[in-house]
């Protein structure tokens, strides 16, 4: 979308002249670049716990961050006011970071790519708050009715509808709208021993209300008290170097944390990635392809444009297990001297942007994922996972499995309690064996951490066998 | 906006929430400003400044709660909040422990608890990037093998936080905040690793010289060079400082009120067992002077407090503000927390284990075979069960040495157990942030390797 499609533009009267007028001044001491990010986001949470909705919120917040580039420094400023003045102000402070002649803003300002990925035509935000309540309600119901042995559940429901305005000093302006909906259930379960765990699931997008029909909270409540009530039986996990089989769906954070931050190019052309340089390497089995869409309709990482402007895009990480790309944002491409991939990504207007990564996930191979575990006469069938780290430098990573089984003799015997799988990532996929055909995404509920900045992302996976993991049980 | 004005500010939404029926009502106004300067190479890598604020109103009508929050602090602006925090009060449900704190309860620690120092905001731009600049430098030429860094940093924070309810409380102060950090990499050979060192203060007085922290992390990375991967065995594990700052994050969520009332956490119901070994005092300390952790009442108008939590291995108090305190009988601890939204949920003061008498290297001497770690990756804590598994990096203690580097391996055991097992406490307690732990040697835990 555009300037005149724009809700910010509307709503607070930007006009192209203003903000040529704030690029103009952005690079009023010099620079190669500037930018500014309006957003104006709203927001409502709504917590059920003790069968009691107990907390409801909304709220909104606005501003605009300005950012200058000059050569490989960037100054940043932001403002919560959008008064011209106050704007123009940050601007000159950005500014500070560029020492030279003023520089020129291409004018006048182009449009920007259109297109839309995330329709929602209504708006979760623009939904009666009692159909949004209804939600959590629902959820805590099923959960409690799908074990006596439930006895605490806790459901939270959360929506935002994002108004973005990018406008560049190259002459570009870009406007969307982005809608997120997130609905995560949590139950805790008590075995006749007195023995206590935890469930949790949830799932969303950038979708509105109706994706609650196809995937209604009866369904996330009812996974994550399964979760809790299998745990109860749950025996030590194994600890060393043993066979791994990753479940179809959220596992892919495997691929998130092996691989997807150690090829975000910021790292890469400073030189501090365990991947940077090896662009052309063998870095996985040849049954190995990584890819970073950000481009799939609904999808809770997906942006029409990413958080500079650009358009996002279907860009293959590692194909058939030889590294082929880096996840580039604007500056380190310019850099590089390699092409923007759509993947600048901030958390806020208060935040610049960085390479980041969308929906990443391996492509399906051709094994039938029962196959997989039968062809394993001892290891870990992982289905569920708690969240991961990687220390990027070293290539170490960790995934910590939330629900998994001991495959005895290719089958699934007893359920194991938690334990954290750790690998490193040039290393990891070198072990990928088998692929299977069952390609899923994750249900929607993927938050990635960087550098103090939160962004949503998805992540996916088909069956897989890794021949050998180190997982950190006590057995 | 001066503080005068924003106090009033505060008790200006409180008035109009009433007026426009609440039946009690709480503002928190934020106000501040950042300055972040990264030099990465020896060069100016990026600058940050600015300035924000916000507001945000909780009501209860009569047992039923709902919030709003806004960064539009005019007229117009507040007016919006108050509807909108009324209007979702009328969709949550009766909650039969929802209320702001007894009138009695509600108060503030007198005198100057230095939580904030002119200087921090008076020092120029330049002189931070100077200081950002040594940071980086120090650790760059400490050695031939530190070759690449991600950069050095100075943060810098200064802001105001006022809290006004409707039983007439209304308070306000003012923090600072620097910061010095940096990442060099080390490389030799194949072998390629990072790790980092910082200072944090609420006056440049009490930052440690950019020197110093650039030479600990520059120490830190090259101490990681050429590690190896072990074979799966039980011993004894020692967690420096850093990592041992880390169990008490996980004491806190397992003493957490919530936790708590939901059953949701191992050491529920605990009160008065003995839960850790006899080496154990955890203590939490919300007014002590300039530390991170210090305030002079908590987020609902309640004093910081000083609480001892686990008092020789016994387990002596929750953390908990109001709600949790209803719900469980007791009485607030003083330990309400939250953002601009929601319900006051829990946070800390300055958490920490109180020190014991063996320096650290007493205690890595007394083990003939053990893991000494310095960083722990992933979240791999079960607070519900105590289940405890992480991934982990540090050097391999032999024969009561530091003998070589050890990476890719994980640490388990259940944290019922690893809080009986600890066997050693060290002598070197340091406040960096708002928890502080010693070196804590634990009898045994699983080692996850080969």
């Amino acid at each position: 979308m555009g300037l005149s499609q724009s809700f910010l533009a509307s709503k607070f009267n930007i006009s192209g002249r203003d903000l040529e007028r704030y690029l103009g001044e952005a690079l009023s001491r010099g620079g190669d670049y500037a930018d500014l990010y309006f957003e104006h986001l709203s927001t409502s949470v709504i917590s059920l716990d003790d069968s009691i909705v107990k907390s409801a919120s909304q709220g909104v917040a606005l501003g605009v961050g300005v950012r200058v580039i000059a050569g490989e420094r960037t100054g940043y400023a932001y403002s919560d006011d959008l008064a011209p003045e106050a704007i123009l102000k940050a601007a000159r402070v950005a500014a500070c970071i560029a020492a030279g002649p003023a520089q020129i803003v291409k004018t006048p300002l182009e449009d920007g790519p259109r297109r839309d990925l995330y329709p929602a035509p209504v708006a979760p935000t623009e939904r009666a708050f009692t159909e949004r309540v209804e939600l959590v309600r629902r959820a805590d119901l099923a959960a409690r009715r799908y074990d006596p042995r439930v006895y605490q559940v806790q459901a939270t429901y959360a929506d935002s509808l994002r108004h973005v305005l990018v406008a560049t000093s190259e002459g570009s302006v870009t406007a969307d709208r982005q809608p997120m909906t997130r609905l995560s259930v949590s139950a805790l379960a008590r075995g006749a021993d007195g023995t206590l765990q935890r469930g949790y699931s949830g799932g969303g997008g950038r979708v509105g209300l109706e994706f609650f029909i196809a995937k209604p909270p009866e369904y996330f409540a009812g996974e994550a008290a399964r979760q809790a009530v299998v745990q109860l039986d749950a025996v030590e996990a194994p600890a060393g170097e043993t066979t791994v089989v990753l479940g179809p769906g959220w596992p892919g954070i495997l691929l998130h944390e092996a691989v997807g931050h150690g090829l975000e190019a910021d790292f890469n052309r400073k030189g501090t990635s365990a991947f940077s340089g090896r662009i052309g390497d063998r870095v996985a089995s040849p049954v190995c392809t990584v890819v970073d869409d950000g481009t799939i309709p609904n999808r809770r990482g997906s942006l029409n444009v990413d958080d500079e402007g650009a358009p996002t895009a279907r860009n293959v990480l590692i194909e058939g297990g030889v590294l082929r790309g880096y996840l580039q944002d604007r500056l380190s491409s310019r850099i590089m001297k390699a092409a923007q991939t759509g993947n600048g990504r901030r958390e806020s207007y208060q935040h610049f942007p960085m390479p980041r990564m969308t929906n990443t996930f391996l492509l399906a191979g051709e094994s039938d994922p029962e196959e997989i575990v039968r062809s394993v006469p001892r290891g870990l069938y992982c289905v569920n996972f708690a969240g991961g780290q990687v220390d990027i430098t070293s290539g170490n990573f960790v995934f910590s499995a939330s629900e998994s089984y001991l495959i005895e003799d290719g089958r699934l015997t007893r359920p194991v309690r938690n334990a954290t799988l750790i690998g490193n990532g040039p290393e990891a996929l070198r072990y990928v064996s088998m692929v299977g055909n069952d390609l899923k995404l994750d249900e929607g509920i993927g938050i990635c951490g960087k550098e103090g900045q939160s962004v949503p992302v998805g992540v996916g996976i088909p069956t897989i066998r890794i021949d050998r993991m180190t997982v950190g049980g006590t057995s | 906006m001066s503080q005068d004005s924003l106090l009033e500010l505060a008790c200006d939404m409180v008035k109009q929430a009433m007026a426009a029926g609440a039946t009690a009502a709480e503002a928190t106004l934020t106000e501040g400003d950042e300055f972040s300067a990264t030099v990465r190479m020896r060069e100016i890598e990026s600058l940050k400044e600015a300035g924000s604020r916000g507001a945000g109103l909780r009501v209860l009508a009569g047992k039923r709660a709902g919030s709003a929050f806004t960064s539009d602090l005019s007229p117009e602006g507040i007016r919006q909040l108050v509807a909108s925090a009324l209007q979702l009060a009328a969709i949550t449900m009766e909650d039969p422990h929802a209320g702001l704190p007894e009138p009695e309860e509600l108060g503030a620690l007198a005198g100057d608890l230095g939580l904030y120092c002119e200087d921090v905001a008076e020092l120029e731009a330049a002189r931070k990037i100077e200081m950002a600049r040594e940071t980086e430098a120090a650790a760059l030429d400490f050695d031939p093998r530190i070759t690449n860094s991600e950069g050095a940093s100075f943060d810098s924070h200064a802001g105001r936080h006022i809290f006004a309810n409707s039983l007439g409380f209304a308070g306000a102060y003012r923090t600072s905040y620097c910061s010095l950090h940096t990442i060099p990499l080390a490389r030799d050979g194949d072998s390629m690793e990072r790790d980092y060192w910082f200072s944090m203060a609420r006056g440049l007085g009490g930052l440690e010289p950019p020197a110093e922290i650039g030479r600990t992390a520059a120490r830190r990375a090259l101490r990681r060079l050429g590690a190896v991967k072990v074979e799966t065995q039980r011993v004894p594990v020692v967690f420096e400082p850093r990592t041992a700052r880390s169990l008490l994050d996980n004491i806190f969520e397992a003493v957490h009120g919530e936790a708590i009332y939901r059953q949701a956490s191992f050491l529920a119901g605990k009160l008065g067992e003995k839960v850790a070994s006899e080496a154990l005092t955890v203590i939490d300390d919300g007014t002590l002077p300039g530390l991170f952790g210090t305030t002079p009442f908590d987020d609902e108008g309640v004093p910081s407090r000083r609480t001892v939590i686990i008092e020789n291995g016994v387990l002596k108090s929750y953390l908990l503000n109001t709600y949790t305190a209803r719900k469980l009988g007791m009485r607030t601890t003083g330990n309400a927390s939250r953002g601009l939204a929601g319900n006051p949920g829990i946070g800390h003061g300055n958490l920490y284990i109180q020190k014991g008498d063996r320096p650290a290297g007493s205690i890595i001497a007394s083990i003939r075979n053990g893991f000494y770690v310095t960083e722990l990756l992933g979240f791999g804590v079960n607070i519900v069960t105590g289940d405890y598994s992480r991934g982990a990096t540090g050097i391999w203690i032999r024969n009561g040495e530091l003998a070589f580097p050890v990476s890719e391996v994980t640490i388990a055991g259940n944290l019922i157990e690893m809080l009986q097992a600890i066997e050693a406490i060290g002598s070197d307690l340091e406040f960096r942030g708002a928890t502080a732990a010693p070196t804590l040697l634990v009898r045994e835990m699983t080692v996850g390797g080969k």
